[in-house]
């Protein structure tokens, strides 16, 4: 295959862009300073502040609804007028039988749909964003919704369960002519690299220490970016804003800084440090914080990553539409900012992590 | 397990789907397709709002069963902005008192999962209170 980056990035035949988005993040916040309390006598730092915690009655079908109505109230139209619901998570509450036929049926959107629960580690939901931009470039439906949303699973004491949060977006492609955000191409860069992964059955994830960084997180990442800068011929300085996966503080920091971006450009949808790494929602989660403060002409670039591996890169335009949309619903620093700090015992029970 | 009675009412639990009286406009929750004001028929959808207030309230220690997990939490009386009044338990309260008149909304949560773990999840409407947002 030709590898020229003009003829790598991925274009609808239709142009399409974000009609509608919406964030959920849940209120409970367990400090990192409480992790590592319990597990090193406080004698290590964490590598966030704090990370969101659900309560006892979410899960990603829940998470997921009221992410999916946020999106539906800035978009504007009936939930039957959407074609696909497609929802992407490492935390499926069923391992068989859809979130997606829930979120569907929740929100109003049955029967006239593709529905199906995508799995990709933390890009399972760009990777839904990508299929859907394909189906209304296509011209097969108008409408289609795609979700990234998580409960990450941390073993007890492991690194992970500093970081390991809950919360995501829901997204919203429709014709640009529509769109609050056009989409001006993306670009995917995935092999088969076993960074992180869980098997079936198992209950925590497994990861493979300091190779998560360079080959994996690292490489994805920034071979996604410049593919898709090169074949747009666009620069860092060309965008206003930056957002990258985010599994802690520094990986999105270190990226942006290899690729040429800045502080500024990273720090509205540099959301880790407050909320942990919310896996399927991380990228979109920071992208929702961004469209919540964007203005029309923006550019913004997005690039998400999931291990074993792989990154979905967008270059998105913002439109004088995104003006009277942003406050139709809850803003994602809202969310953030609706905090209810626990202690590690609260977690364990809101996690459900007692031996049985 | 009753699965057949939670798919039966799927639309009324996940999302608040009453009716509305065609003769008289009344709205009614949980739908019953006879108008309780009028007595004429009335199955014509209605999607309620979600918004309300709470009405009465109490908290249950001694939990029924299937319900054990999540208690203490607290059950209300929330009066639909629409009119009719639904028990539901409060959620995501986190340090909130909960008072009467309080504003509320509808979100969809998991209620309980019926046959232990290789059983459904049921999932259900709740409130909590309203976080501000001009709609």
């Amino acid at each position: 295959m030709e590898d020229k980056p003009q003829s790598l990035v991925l274009k609808p035949k239709l142009p399409v862009g974000i009609i509608g988005y919406g964030a959920y993040i849940p209120r409970y916040r367990l400090p990192n300073t409480e992790v590592s309390r319990i597990w090193v006598g406080g004698a290590r730092p964490g590598p966030v502040k704090e990370k969101s915690v659900p309560g006892l009655d979410e899960d990603v079908v829940t998470m997921s609804i009221e992410a999916a109505r946020n999106a539906l109230a800035r978009a504007g139209i009936c939930a039957d007028e959407l074609r696909a619901v497609w929802v992407g998570s490492e935390s499926h509450p069923y391992s068989v039988k859809p979130t997606s036929t829930l979120v569907a049926e929740a929100i109003g959107a049955v029967p006239h749909i593709q529905a199906g629960d995508w799995e990709f580690a933390c890009k399972a939901g760009t990777e839904a964003m990508v299929a859907a931009i394909a189906m209304i470039g296509a011209g097969m439906g108008r409408y289609a919704l795609a979700i990234g949303m998580d409960t990450a699973q941390g073993r007890p004491g492991d690194d992970l369960e500093y970081t390991a949060a809950a919360g995501g977006a829901a997204y919203i492609l429709g014709p640009a002519a529509e769109a609050l955000a056009e989409i001006e191409g993306s670009y995917s860069f995935v092999t088969d690299t076993p960074d992180f992964w869980r098997r079936a059955d198992e209950r925590y994830p497994s990861h493979a220490q300091r190779f998560t960084g360079d080959p994996a997180y690292f490489e994805h990442v920034t071979s996604a970016a410049k593919t898709l800068m090169s074949g747009l011929g666009s620069q860092p300085a060309d965008y206003r804003y930056c957002v990258f996966h985010q599994p802690n503080a520094k990986f999105p920091q270190r990226a942006a800084q290899l690729l040429g971006f800045t502080n500024e450009q990273n720090k509205t949808g540099l959301l880790s440090p407050e909320i942990g790494n919310t896996y399927a929602g991380a990228a979109i989660v920071g992208l929702s914080a961004i469209l919540d403060e964007a203005k029309p002409g923006d550019r913004i670039l997005v690039t998400s990553y999931g291990s074993g591996a792989g990154s979905d890169a967008f270059s998105l335009r913002v439109t004088d539409k995104i003006t009277g949309r942003q406050e139709k619903a809850t803003r994602t620093r809202e969310y953030i900012a609706r905090r209810t700090e626990i202690d590690y015992g609260t977690y364990i029970r809101y996690r459900r992590l007692f031996a049985e | 397990m009753e699965v057949p009675r939670y798919w039966r009412n799927r639309n009324q639990r996940y999302a608040l789907v009453g009716e509305v009286c065609p003769h008289c406009e009344v709205k009614i929750f949980p739908p019953r397709d006879v108008c309780p004001a009028c007595g004429q028929d009335a199955k014509t959808k209605f999607s309620f709002s979600g918004r309300g207030e709470v009405y009465s309230y109490t908290t249950i220690s001694d939990a029924p069963a299937g319900y054990e997990e999540n208690a203490p939490y607290t059950v209300a009386l929330v009066k639909l902005e629409e009119g009719p009044v639904v028990t539901a338990q409060l959620t995501d309260l986190g340090q909130e008192p909960v008072s009467i008149g309080m504003p509320v909304e509808m979100v969809t949560r998991r209620i309980r999962q019926d046959g232990g773990k290789e059983g459904i999840l049921v999932y259900g409407y709740k409130f909590r209170p309203v976080m501000a947002v001009a709609r």
